[in-house]
C-alpha cells in the first residue's frame, strides 16, 4: 500500500510539468493568432465573393469560404479577437473590482464582511450568464456593454476567493511584522499580502477569463452578445447553423478555436498552481 | 434541527436579497410602462390612469412588497408583448426545461461515476492517462459547439434524429424524451468531465487512507474496496459541486434550447430580452433563482444526511 501511496503522489506530482508547459504553448500560440489578426489578415473580413461561396477549405482559403464566399480562416481571427477583448476586459473589470472587495472583507472581516458575503452568496448562487443577461436586458447589447456585464456578474466570484485567500494570510507573521513597523493598511494590502496570494488569483483569473469566453460565445451565439459589424466566433456558430449540410467547416473552425483557446488558459490556471501552490493543497 | 432552521433562514434572506435586486433591476429601466404599453400616442391623463391602475404612483416598498405578494401567489404580471399574463406564457415551458435539466443531471452522473471509478482503480494506467487527456479537452468545449457537432454527426450524417423535429410533450412522451437525449448529453459532457476530474482525485485521496489497508487485510477485493468503502467517502466533497453545477446545467439549457429549437423558458427568455419584454423576463430570471436556491439548500441538508461525521 505504501508503495502504491507513493506512485499515487508521483503521479499527481507528474503532470504538473505537462498541464503548465502545454497550456502556456497553446495559449501564446492562440495570442500570438489574435493579436496578428489584428493588424492583418490574409482576406478582408467583410470582403463577400459570389463565385466562392461555400467552398470548402483548400489551400486559397484554409478554412474554407462561407455563405457569401467570405474567408472564414480571416473571420475566424476577427472574431477571436473580440470575443478575447470582452473576456479580457471581463476579468480586468471583475477581477479588479472583486480584489478590491474581497482584500478589505477578508483583511478586516466585522459586519461589512457579513453583508457583503450574504449579497455576494444570493449573486452567486445566480449564474453569472444569467446575471448578465438581466444586466443587457436593461442595458442593451454590443461589444463593450457585454464586456461590462460580464465584468459585473463575475465579481462575486473572485471576491470570494480573494476574501478567502486575505483571510488566510491576515494572521501570517509577516502581516502582524509589517504592521509592527508602521505600513500603512493599503500598503500591507496590495504590496504585502497581493503577491503572497498570486497563484490562486492568476489561477481564478485564468478559470474567469475561460468562463468568460464561453458567455461571451454563448450570448453571441444567441443573438443578444456583440452585435454586428463587429465579428464574433459565437455569431458565426449561429450563422452557420442554417449551411452545416453544405459547409460544416463554417462551424468547424470557429468552434475549433474556441476550444482551443479554453483548452490552452484552462490547462495554463491548472499548471500555475500545481507549479507555484495555491491556498488549496 | 437547528442547522435546518439555520439553513431555511439563510435561504430566506438569500430569496429576500435575490428578489429586491431583481426588482430594482427592472426599476431603474428609463422609461414608462404605462407609456410603452399605450404606445406614443396616448394622452398624458389616459397614461396617468394607466400608472394609478398599474400601482405605479405608489412608494416603491409598497410597490416591492405588492409584487413579491402578487409572485407567490403565482401572478406574475402581464407579458408587455403578448399582452397575455406571464404565468400562461412559461407555465408550458417549465417542465420542457425541468425534464432537460434532469436529464442532463442525470447524464452528468452516468457518465462521471464509471468513469473516475475506472480511473482510480487503473490509477496511472492507459485508461486513466486517456481518460485525464479526454477529459480536459471535453471541459473546454462549450455546450452549445456540442449541440452543433451533434447536429451535424447524428443529424445530417447518421441521420438519428431530424434537427428541429422538437415533439411536445402533450402529444408523446417517449418522443418528447427521445429528442431530449441529445441536447442533454451536449449540456452535461463539459460538467461530466469537471466532475470526473474532481471525483477521481477525491477517490485517490482516499485510496490511500488508512481504513482502506484495513479494508484491504478483510480480504476485500480491489473493486469492492473502491466502490463500497472509498467511493462512499470519496463522494461526499463531489455533492457541494453536483448542486453547484446545476445552476450552470440551467444557463447552458438557454442556449441549447436555440440549438436544437426546444421551445422551453430559454427561448422565452431570450425572445423577451430582445423583444425588451421586462415582465417576462424579470419573472423567468426570478423563477430560475428561485430554483436554484431552493436546490442548493436541498443539497446542504442533503449533504449533511450523508455525511454523518459532520453531525458529531
Amino acid at each position: 500500500m505504501n508503495v502504491e501511496k507513493q506512485r499515487i503522489k508521483k503521479r499527481k506530482m507528474g503532470k504538473t510539468g505537462y498541464n503548465f508547459t502545454f497550456g502556456l504553448v497553446l495559449t501564446v500560440i492562440m495570442i500570438g493568432l489574435i493579436v496578428l489578426g489584428f493588424f492583418w489578415t490574409p482576406y478582408d473580413t467583410e470582403a463577400m465573393q459570389g463565385s466562392i461561396k461555400l467552398n470548402a477549405p483548400s489551400l486559397a482559403h484554409i478554412f474554407g469560404t462561407d455563405q457569401f464566399g467570405r474567408d472564414v480562416f480571416s473571420r475566424v481571427l476577427a472574431g477571436a479577437g473580440s470575443t478575447f477583448l470582452v473576456a479580457a476586459g471581463t476579468i480586468l473589470i471583475g477581477g479588479g473590482i472583486g480584489i478590491i472587495v474581497g482584500s478589505v472583507t477578508g483583511y478586516f472581516g466585522g459586519w461589512l464582511d457579513e453583508t457583503l458575503m450574504r449579497i455576494n452568496d444570493a449573486v452567486a448562487a445566480f449564474p453569472s450568464v444569467l446575471l448578465a443577461l438581466v444586466i443587457i436586458t436593461v442595458w442593451g447589447t454590443g461589444k463593450y456593454k457585454v464586456m461590462l456585464a460580464l465584468g459585473v456578474a463575475f465579481i462575486p466570484s473572485f471576491a470570494r476567493i480573494v476574501r478567502g485567500e486575505f483571510m488566510r494570510c491576515r494572521e501570517a507573521d509577516y502581516v502582524t511584522s509589517a504592521k509592527l513597523i508602521g505600513v500603512s493598511t493599503p500598503r500591507i494590502l496590495f504590496v504585502h499580502i497581493l503577491p503572497n496570494i498570486l497563484p490562486a488569483l492568476l489561477s481564478a483569473l485564468t478559470i474567469g477569463f475561460n468562463n468568460a469566453v464561453l458567455a461571451e460565445a454563448g450570448m453571441s451565439y444567441l443573438g443578444i452578445g456583440v452585435q454586428p459589424p463587429d465579428a464574433s466566433l459565437g455569431r458565426m456558430l449561429s450563422e452557420s447553423q442554417t449551411y452545416l449540410a453544405g459547409g460544416p467547416w463554417c462551424a468547424v473552425f470557429p468552434g475549433l478555436f474556441l476550444v482551443l483557446i479554453v483548452l490552452g488558459a484552462g490547462m495554463l490556471g491548472e499548471g500555475i498552481l500545481d507549479r507555484f501552490g495555491g491556498g488549496r493543497s | 434541527m437547528k442547522f435546518v432552521l439555520k439553513k431555511i433562514a439563510g435561504l430566506i434572506i438569500a430569496l429576500l436579497i435575490v428578489s429586491i435586486l431583481a426588482f430594482l433591476a427592472f426599476e431603474v429601466i428609463p422609461g414608462d410602462p404605462a407609456r410603452s404599453i399605450l404606445g406614443t400616442e396616448a394622452t398624458e391623463s389616459k397614461v396617468q390612469a394607466l400608472r394609478e391602475e398599474m400601482g405605479l404612483n405608489r412608494p416603491l416598498p409598497q410597490r416591492y412588497g405588492q409584487w413579491v405578494k402578487d409572485f407567490v401567489t403565482g401572478d406574475m404580471g402581464t407579458s408587455y408583448s403578448y399582452q397575455v399574463p406571464v404565468k400562461e406564457m412559461i407555465g408550458d415551458k417549465l417542465p420542457v426545461t425541468a425534464a432537460m435539466t434532469v436529464m442532463a443531471f442525470l447524464f452528468i452522473l452516468l457518465f462521471s461515476i464509471p468513469v473516475s471509478l475506472l480511473s482510480v482503480r487503473y490509477a496511472n494506467k492507459f485508461v486513466d492517462k486517456l481518460f485525464l487527456i479526454l477529459n480536459q479537452i471535453t471541459m473546454s468545449i462549450p455546450p452549445f459547439f456540442i449541440g452543433i457537432i451533434f447536429t451535424v454527426l447524428f443529424g445530417l450524417i447518421f441521420k438519428l434524429f431530424t434537427p428541429g423535429g422538437y415533439v411536445s410533450y402533450t402529444e408523446s412522451v417517449g418522443g418528447f424524451l427521445g429528442y431530449l437525449v441529445l441536447p442533454s448529453i451536449a449540456i452535461a459532457l463539459p460538467k461530466a468531465a469537471m466532475t470526473t476530474k474532481m471525483l477521481r482525485n477525491s477517490l485517490l485521496d482516499e485510496m490511500h487512507k488508512d481504513y482502506m489497508r484495513t479494508a484491504m487485510s478483510r480480504g476485500n477485493s480491489p473493486w469492492r474496496m473502491l466502490v463500497r468503502h472509498a467511493f462512499r467517502n470519496g463522494i461526499l466533497p463531489v455533492i457541494t459541486f453536483l448542486g453547484m453545477a446545476i445552476a450552470d446545467v440551467i444557463a447552458n439549457s438557454i442556449v441549447i434550447e436555440q440549438v436544437f429549437g426546444i421551445p422551453g423558458l430559454g427561448r422565452t427568455l431570450i425572445s423577451s430580452i430582445s423583444k425588451r419584454d421586462y415582465p417576462v423576463v424579470e419573472a423567468v430570471i426570478v423563477l430560475i433563482a428561485v430554483i436554484i436556491l431552493v436546490i442548493n439548500v436541498i443539497v446542504d441538508l442533503l449533504y449533511r444526511k450523508l455525511d454523518k461525521r459532520i453531525e458529531i
